[in-house]
This record gives C-alpha cells, sequence and structure tokens, in this order.
C-alpha cells in the first residue's frame, strides 16, 4: 500500500502541461537563472543609455532646435519630442538584440532548445516563454528609459507615462515575433548583420523618432508611415504629450497587434519546422 | 514497453530506417548495435517521441507519439548522442531547471538533484560550469538529467561513444546500476563490448534494417562459432597474397575471413587451427586465439566490420 501509494505519487510528479502557457511557465526558472547570469551588465547599460541620450540628444543637439509645438508635433520642446521616440526605439533595439543571435544559439551553438523539446514541453511553450524573457527585458529597459527621463519634464501626464509603458511591450511583441520566426528558420548567422544594417538602423534613423517623418520626402514618408516603429514611436509620442487622436491610437494599436499576432504563428511554424525532423 | 512494428524513417527521398520490428519489455536492457548511418538515432528519436514516423506502428508505454507526445515524453527520459547540456549554467542548474520542465515542484527537484549528483558522483562539481567538465563528467551528467523525472523507460543514444576507456568504464559501472535497479533501458551503440556488458537483448542493425536478433549469447551462438583463431602474415613481396593464404586454410575452419591487416578462422578449436596452419609451413608473424564477440556476429552477417 505505502509503495503504491509512492509510485502514485511519482507519476504524479511528471505530467504534460495542460496548456501552452502552463507549459512556458515551467521555463520561468530557466530563464531566471539564464538572467542572474547576464543582468549586471544589461541593468548598467539600460541606465547609462538613456542617460547619455538625453544628454547627447535632447540637452546638446536640441540646444539648436526651436522648441516650436508646430513642427514638432506639438511639443514643446525637442527633449519632449525626442523622448518618446528615444523609448521606442529602445524597446526595438532591445528586441533585435534578444531574438537574433540568442535564438540562434538556442538551436544551433548550445541547442538549449532541443533538451526543453525532450521533454513534455512543446515548440509553442518554447515560444512563448522565450518571449516572455524578451518582454521582460523591454519591460525593464523601457521602465528604467521613463524613469530616467521624467525628472527633465518631458512628460504630460503620469496616466500617459503608464500608458506609454504598456505600449512598449506592445511594440516589444510587434517586433519579437516576426523577428524571432525569422531567426528560427536562419542556418547561418550572417544574415544578422545585414538585419542590423538594412532593417533595424533606417529603422532607427528614419521612422519619426529623432526628427518629424513631415520632413522627409513625401514618397519616403508614406514608406515611413508604413513602418511599425513609426505606429508605435507616433503611439507612444501621443501618450507622453497627451495629445490623443482615438482613432489614430485605434490604428496604432491595431497595426502592432496584428504583426505580433501574425509573428507568433510564423515563429511557431519556422521554430516547428527547424526543431522537428 | 516499447512496441514497433514496420517502423519507417525518411528524410525527403532517403530512407533512414526501412521497417523494423521491434518489442521491448518492462525491466530489461535493449540494445541497438550497428554502425555509424545505421539508422539507430532516428529510431531512437522517434521512440523519444521528438521525431515524427514516416511510417509503419509506434507504440511506447501503449501511446502513439503522434497524438501524446508530450505524456510520452513525462514519462521517459532521454540521453541524445550529442549532449544538449547548458554550458553555460552550472552542473546543479542544468539538473534543476530540466527537473522543472517536467512540472516537479521546486522541493522535489531539489531533492532529486542532490539525489542524482550523488548517483552519477558529481558532488563535488555541483557549482561547476558545464563547459568546464571532462567529456565523461558531461555524459554522466547528461545521465542524471535524464533520469530526474523517474522514467518507465531510459533511451541512451550511444551512451559511450567518445570517451576513454576508463570514462567509459564510470558510465557502464553507473548504467549496471540502473539495471540492477530494475530500470528499462533501451542503448544504442557500435562498440560490441558495450552490447555485451550491458544488453539482455538486442538487435543487430545494418542499412536500416534489422539483420539478427538475440541474447548477445545466443547471437554468437548461432552466428558465430566458440573460439576464433586470428593470424597476420607478414607483407612478403614474393608471398601469397591474403586471398590466397586463406583459400589455402579454407578447409581448417568453419569459414575464413580476409580482413585487410588479418584473416579469422571460425572453429571451435583455435589452438588446434594454429597448430594446422604450421603444420602446413605458413608462418604467421603473429597469432591470437579468442572467443566469438559480437563483432564476429556482424562481420558474419554484413561482410563489414562495426568500427571502420
Ligand atoms: N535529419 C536528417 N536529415 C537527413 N538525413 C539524416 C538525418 N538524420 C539522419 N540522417 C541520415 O540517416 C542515416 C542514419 O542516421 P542515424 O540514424 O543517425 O544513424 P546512426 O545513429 O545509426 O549512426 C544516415 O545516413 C544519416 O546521414
Ligand atoms: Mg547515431
Amino acid at each position: 500500500m505505502a509503495l503504491d501509494q509512492r509510485a502514485d505519487d511519482q507519476r504524479a510528479g511528471s505530467t504534460a502541461p495542460t496548456s501552452t502557457i502552463a507549459g512556458a511557465a515551467r521555463l520561468f526558472d530557466y530563464w531566471a537563472i539564464a538572467y542572474r547570469r547576464t543582468w549586471k551588465g544589461s541593468a548598467i547599460s539600460s541606465f547609462v543609455t538613456p542617460l547619455l541620450y538625453v544628454l547627447a540628444m535632447g540637452v546638446l543637439l536640441g540646444g539648436f532646435i526651436k522648441g516650436d509645438p508646430t513642427r514638432l508635433e506639438g511639443a514643446t520642446s525637442y527633449l519632449a519630442f525626442v523622448a518618446p521616440g528615444m523609448v521606442a526605439a529602445q524597446a526595438m533595439t532591445t528586441v533585435f538584440g534578444e531574438v537574433t543571435y540568442p535564438v540562434m544559439g538556442m538551436i544551433k551553438w548550445h541547442k538549449a532548445y532541443f533538451g526543453m523539446t525532450a521533454t513534455p514541453l512543446s515548440v509553442p511553450a518554447v515560444v512563448l516563454a522565450h518571449l516572455g524573457f524578451v518582454l521582460f527585458r523591454v519591460g525593464t529597459t523601457c521602465a528604467v528609459f521613463l524613469l530616467v527621463m521624467a525628472p527633465f519634464g518631458v512628460f504630460a501626464s503620469v496616466t500617459g507615462v503608464v500608458a506609454a509603458f504598456f505600449v512598449q511591450l506592445l511594440i516589444g511583441l510587434a517586433f519579437a515575433t516576426p523577428i524571432y520566426a525569422f531567426s528560427a528558420g536562419l542556418k547561418d548567422e550572417s544574415a544578422f548583420s545585414l538585419v542590423f544594417r538594412l532593417g533595424m538602423m533606417p529603422l532607427f534613423l528614419f521612422s519619426g523618432a529623432f526628427f518629424p517623418i513631415t520632413n522627409l520626402d513625401p514618397w519616403m514618408a508614406a514608406l515611413a508611415r508604413a513602418t511599425p516603429l513609426w505606429h508605435g514611436v507616433d503611439l507612444t509620442r501621443m501618450l507622453t504629450l497627451d495629445r490623443l487622436d482615438w482613432s489614430m491610437v485605434a490604428v496604432h494599436v491595431a497595426y502592432l497587434a496584428v504583426l505580433a499576432l501574425a509573428g507568433w504563428f510564423w515563429a511557431v511554424r519556422r521554430l516547428s519546422r527547424r526543431m522537428i525532423s | 514497453m516499447i512496441l514497433a512494428r514496420g517502423l519507417r524513417k525518411s528524410f525527403g527521398d532517403f530512407e533512414a530506417v526501412k521497417g523494423i520490428d521491434v518489442d521491448v519489455r518492462r525491466g530489461e536492457s535493449f540494445g541497438f548495435l550497428g554502425p555509424n548511418g545505421a539508422g539507430k538515432s532516428s529510431t531512437m528519436r522517434m521512440v523519444a517521441a521528438v521525431s515524427p514516423i514516416s511510417g509503419g506502428e509506434l507504440h511506447i508505454l501503449g501511446m502513439d507519439p503522434a497524438d501524446d507526445g508530450p505524456s510520452i515524453r513525462a514519462r521517459i527520459g532521454v540521453c541524445p548522442q550529442e549532449d544538449t547540456l547548458d554550458t553555460e549554467l552550472t552542473v546543479r542548474d542544468n539538473l534543476y531547471v530540466y527537473g522543472r520542465y517536467f512540472g516537479l515542484p521546486r522541493k522535489e527537484v531539489r531533492a532529486r538533484v542532490d539525489e542524482l549528483l550523488e548517483f552519477v558522483q558529481l558532488t563535488e562539481k555541483a557549482d561547476a560550469m558545464v563547459e568546464d567538465l571532462s567529456g565523461g563528467m558531461k555524459r554522466r551528467l547528461t545521465i542524471a538529467r535524464s533520469l530526474i523525472n523517474r522514467p518507465d523507460v531510459l533511451l541512451l543514444d550511444e551512451p559511450t561513444t567518445g570517451l576513454d576507456p576508463q570514462a567509459r568504464h564510470v558510465v557502464w559501472d553507473r548504467l549496471f546500476r540502473l539495471k540492477q535497479q530494475g530500470v528499462t533501458i533501451v542503448l544504442t551503440t557500435h562498440y560490441m563490448d558495450e552490447a555485451e556488458q550491458l544488453c539482455d537483448r538486442l538487435v543487430v542493425m545494418d542499412k536500416g534494417l534489422i539483420v539478427a536478433e538475440g541474447s548477445p549469447l545466443t547471437l554468437i551462438r548461432e552466428h558465430s562459432t566458440r573460439e576464433v583463431a586470428e593470424l597476420r602474415f607478414g607483407v612478403a613481396p614474393d608471398g601469397d597474397s591474403h586471398e590466397a593464404l586463406a583459400e589455402k586454410i579454407a578447409d581448417l575452419g568453419h569459414r575464413v575471413e580476409v580482413l585487410p591487416d588479418r584473416l579469422l578462422v571460425y572453429s571451435d578449436d583455435g589452438e588446434e587451427v594454429i597448430a594446422r596452419v604450421h603444420e602446413r609451413g605458413l608462418e604467421p608473424v603473429a597469432v591470437l586465439v579468442r572467443r566469438s564477440t559480437l563483432e564476429d556476429v556482424f562481420l558474419r552477417l554484413t561482410g563489414r566490420t562495426l568500427v571502420d
């Protein structure tokens, strides 16, 4: 009887998760332990980066720019204009860093994903947990960014900043799922340097983070309007300046959400193809 | 525990496993012996429910991997051919996170980790980084990891390939202990001594097919003689070729195999063979009489050696 009981306990111990979310939750300890190894470096850079940006772009560069609300989408100073742009751009660059080389490492170099999927965990659970970690990284870096900039008086309201914070998570997700999908199917890491140079850098520079896209040629402005970062920047800026156009809010949120969702299905498909043969 | 009928695996046009039948019973230790490329890993990955089958039937613990992959994986332990340890985590953390993947409570995992570190003799290395471990230690850690969920079946794909002889013996010793505890073990290997030591029953695999099945002893009895006389001849410029020599002594045993460096004469009395060889005025530079092994069985069945 006691022995039978023990056998039952053991079997009850190891189980298949009841859902993708429950499966992903089992990966929490893995990501927490992996993060503990690197957090110091990333914590310092996520604090210093916004300070350098604010100093260089906002204060020094901004000193040359007249704070004309009609030419700065309603901002009364260049710093107030550029702050939301920098936060959104930071959300994006954090994602690029987290879902390119690290994803390839999990598949190809240290193969940690293969350890995970040899257990009851499924590919969607593995993707979800990794994206959860990426969101955590986006959340912490952007929260620090917002806090560092708050004393410079660039935010119109507290509610606006809090909402802007959640928007960064949405921006993060909208970039994370499709780029994850791209990385998951990639055989060779040499494409990543192109992704950074021809993908991330132009987005970073021309999506309205640092100057209004109305300064661009009309066709370039139209192109910029099609990019996810512009939607993210514009939404963030509306919130931090407290100048909301609700129909545009809806467009931005819908755009980012659809991108995140489509990317999710693509990511799961690409990783499954890669892992299951 | 494991039942396969006409099991197949294709990669595109290439068929790695061409229809095999396997039965593994509770408590036994079962082996797949075969050279590189025989299809052993492809088979193991299907059994581990990480690779979909291309044809035939496969049941693991009574479940179909196509429908119940996660439930099957919850109850088996897997030691893949290539280590998938996280080299940047410590030994202990590797075991700990892996235990969590099975849904075990944190406290339970911690207790099991200590127990398993002890079992694979890595307690002193618990806080070392995996990248600093030797090959044998990594293999033992992978074995410990595969035991964290107290599996009903343990799958080991080439558990000692690439290890030096001493490290191999440590691994064998641990596996032997598990076998004595009644754990069902399925292993693949291309070392005949490993198969002989660890397997109650095995199949010999070649080019995606099973060519023989039985216990090591019955396989040797059925497909080989009791003893083998190995003869090495020096290379004399005007001397006979191996083939010619083989013909001269063909009647001395049941069978003569010609290898690049020696002749094998299969007979129930090896000493007798050697005496007769000398009687015929032939002068091998080295002779050796030994018992038949699974290597001889493989040579007999496929005409090739296991390890090239
Ligand atoms: N993912 C794969 N894609 C294509 N061919 C493969 C794949 N995995 C194995 N093979 C081929 O299948 C054959 C059997 O391989 P494998 O099962 O690894 O043999 P073993 O483990 O007995 O050495 C080999 O010829 C190998 O090249
Ligand atoms: Mg293999």
